[in-house]
């Protein structure tokens, strides 16, 4: 995984609450095997809108979404991040993030950035008057800039460090091979185990 | 010891590793469910680092999401659909992963295959990258849904690091009216809940309503808590599940069964435990229970009327009821059983377990499907199917006009060639109402299997009380 420090781009504001992950992607486009090719997908209904803010030329390069609360509800398909990550979305803001989603995000380097609503709003505002304005998310500083406004963000310290250092959380678990390999040994001898049974 | 939660007992229990300050828990996982849609890249994962399954007997496979339900002797007829198929038959051939394809007797929804066979069982981890692994919650299981990455993790190390959730205990007092089933009750405490107001959470589902209810109806419980932004949902274990799983394919027997009971016995909430947040409802005072909108958390009971956004207090609250009444093309003071249905779906891990079809058959024994409505029944296994064909449930439906299918996801969700067209409005026994989620275009109303079949006989939202 690509280490993650700081992003500027622009700024996107999806004045929505609930945007569940079949609105981000729809189950019609989950078919690929593949881990590219999912941009086609992200938010395929809501694109036959030419309103819809992701056909608004000052925004369609955008890089950092800006959405209401209870965003990624739903499905656990990661999906969803690959499609945001393969439009180029580098960091989604909102006040409250469902938890499968945030998690899928930090796997991915797609940073999920928790604001208060509040904030959100400040921000949507800036955002529309001045549609194509940069907003900067500093990691470090856990931080969003743009223009004048500066707001702070949560996120996990675990998740913030394994993407400042672009860790791998298999490779970080397989430093663990005896730990697992003694919990194994321990487990009761009656725990199912998905053989075909002979009786 | 100290008083512990359910979650609490099962998640300790599982620790390989403690973290330390912000690292999160290294956590066992006992059984692993896999599906043709969530799975492929983390096969390709796998591939790539030279990595094994470490166990794959904790782990078995279905086709789902994709099968179509009818003609299922004849190659699936969607390229990409196929495709995904095809790439599990491999990945599962080549890491040798234990797969029930389609058309085999086995196969069927995952949530639906594994506590069938027995392999659900309490006090254990279960994953799967389907966020109504919750399902498996109702046997007192720490169940839930989790991302492709993650599949590989579990794959790859039978572990996923992950940090503790709070607690949420729903204490459902009061028993069930006569009509009133595990479905209403599941929605009436996400309406009460809101759809996040579960994240971060396990919820456990306690009081004398849920004591009563059986272990296919706690399924249904447990199935819809991701509803509530809850990642799992759990029951404590009792002589219903017990007696449930005695005798299934994967369960233990002789002295092994009389140990695992004994310690099924100790996981419950200690008296003393306290959990970081309550919520009491009264089920005696619930009627049938159906959305209106297009999230699980917009739901009334079906005597009330389609809510005036006007009236609702909070804006965002009011921004989405006004676009959700939009996309479902309901006028504000319509009486929800005015509601004509064009499409009734009877299935789903939520609803596609034999207790589901039987209760909708006695409804529809008798009686005809409305004239310009189709219906779906379609079991959540072959097993399950080939239960209801023994019972004759099957002629019951057929009887009354309605399409008997093969096992799948099938219309829950727009992946399959079962879904709605645009415009097109269903009641349907599935867990989510999303826009879209049946089809693009689609108006969903989620249901009971008794409402369901109501509908289907009246062609608009009702109970068995409106027929004749």
């Amino acid at each position: 995984m690509e280490p993650f420090e700081s992003h500027t781009g622009v700024g996107v504001p999806l004045r929505r609450s609930n945007v569940d992950t079949d609105q981000i992607i729809p189950a019609v486009y989950l078919k690929r095997v593949s881990r590219t090719g999912f941009a086609d997908g992200l938010f395929a209904a809501w694109r036959s809108d030419p309103g819809f803010v992701l056909n608004v030329e000052r925004y369609s390069a955008g890089s950092v979404l800006v959405a209401g609360p209870d965003f990624g509800t739903g499905s656990s398909r990661e999906h969803a991040v690959w499609a945001l990550a393969d439009h180029g979305f580098r960091v989604v803001i909102s006040s409250r993030f469902a938890d499968i989603f945030r998690g899928n995000a930090g796997k991915q380097g797609l940073l999920a950035a928790q604001c208060a609503q509040p904030d959100v709003e400040l921000l949507w505002q800036l955002l529309e008057r001045e549609p194509g304005t940069e907003v900067t998310v500093d990691l470090h500083a856990k931080t969003v800039r743009a223009k004048d406004l500066t707001v702070g963000f949560d996120v996990d310290d675990y998740t913030r460090w394994r993407l400042l250092e672009g860790l791998d959380d298999i490779a970080l678990t397989l430093r663990h091979g005896e730990a697992i390999d003694t919990f194994e040994r321990s487990r009761p001898g009656w725990l199912p185990t998905t053989t075909v049974p002979s009786h | 010891m100290k008083p512990a939660t359910l979650p609490e007992k099962v998640w300790s229990s599982h620790v390989v590793h403690q973290g330390d300050g912000d690292e999160p828990d290294l956590l066992y996982i006992d059984l692993h469910l896999v599906h043709e849609v969530t799975s492929p890249q983390a096969f390709d994962g796998l591939r790539l680092g030279g990595r094994r399954v470490r166990r794959p007997d904790l782990t078995i496979a279905t086709e789902d999401h994709n099968v179509p339900t009818v003609d299922i002797d004849r190659p699936i007829a969607d390229l990409t659909s196929r495709t995904q198929v095809e790439a599990l038959r491999r990945n599962c051939a080549e890491f040798g992963v234990r797969l029930h394809p389609m058309g085999d007797a086995e196969q069927g929804i995952v949530h639906v295959v594994g506590p069938q066979l027995g392999l659900t069982q309490p006090g254990m981890t279960v994953v799967c990258g389907d966020s109504h692994t919750s399902t498996h919650g109702a046997f007192g299981a720490l169940a839930f849904g989790i991302g492709t990455y993650e599949v590989e993790h579990v794959l790859a190390t039978q572990t996923l690091p992950l940090r503790p959730f709070k607690t949420l205990a729903v204490t459902l007092d009061g028993s069930l009216p006569s009509g009133v089933t595990a479905k209403d009750l599941i929605l009436a405490v996400i309406a009460e809940l809101g759809t996040g107001g579960g994240q971060g959470y396990v919820i456990e589902y306690r009081g004398s309503a849920v004591a009563a209810l059986s272990m296919e109806a706690r399924m249904t419980v447990c199935n819809m808590s991701i509803e509530a932004g809850a990642r799992a949902g759990m029951i404590a274990p009792d002589g219903i599940t017990f007696a449930y799983l005695a005798g299934r394919p994967h369960a233990p027997t002789g002295a092994e069964w009389d140990a695992a009971v004994a310690y099924w016995r100790t996981l419950h909430s200690d008296q003393e435990a306290t959990f970081d947040r309550e919520v009491v409802l009264d089920a005696s005072s619930l009627g049938p229970f159906v959305t209106w909108g297009t999230n699980p958390g917009q739901g009334l009971p079906l005597s009330e009327r389609v809510p005036d956004p006007a009236l609702m207090a909070d804006d965002n609250e009011r921004a989405a009821a006004e676009r959700a009444l939009s996309y479902m093309d309901l006028a504000p003071g319509t009486p929800l059983r005015d509601v004509a249905v064009d499409t009734v779906f009877l299935g789903s891990c939520t609803n596609g377990r034999i207790e589901d079809l039987r209760a909708a058959a006695d409804v529809l024994r008798g009686r005809r499907v409305a004239r310009g409505v189709r219906m779906l029944v379609v079991p959540g296994s072959m097993r399950v199917r080939a239960q209801a064909e023994s019972e004759g449930l099957h002629e019951v439906f057929v009887a009354a006009g309605a399409q008997w299918r093969m096992a799948g996801c099938s219309m829950c969700l727009g992946m399959n060639p079962d879904q709605l067209s645009a415009g097109e409005r269903s009641a349907s026994t599935s867990n989510r109402n999303f826009e879209g989620r049946q089809g693009k275009g689609g108006r969903t109303h989620l249901v009971s299997p008794l409402v369901a079949a109501a509908t289907a006989v009246r062609g608009r939202l009702s109970s068995p009380d409106d027929l004749d």
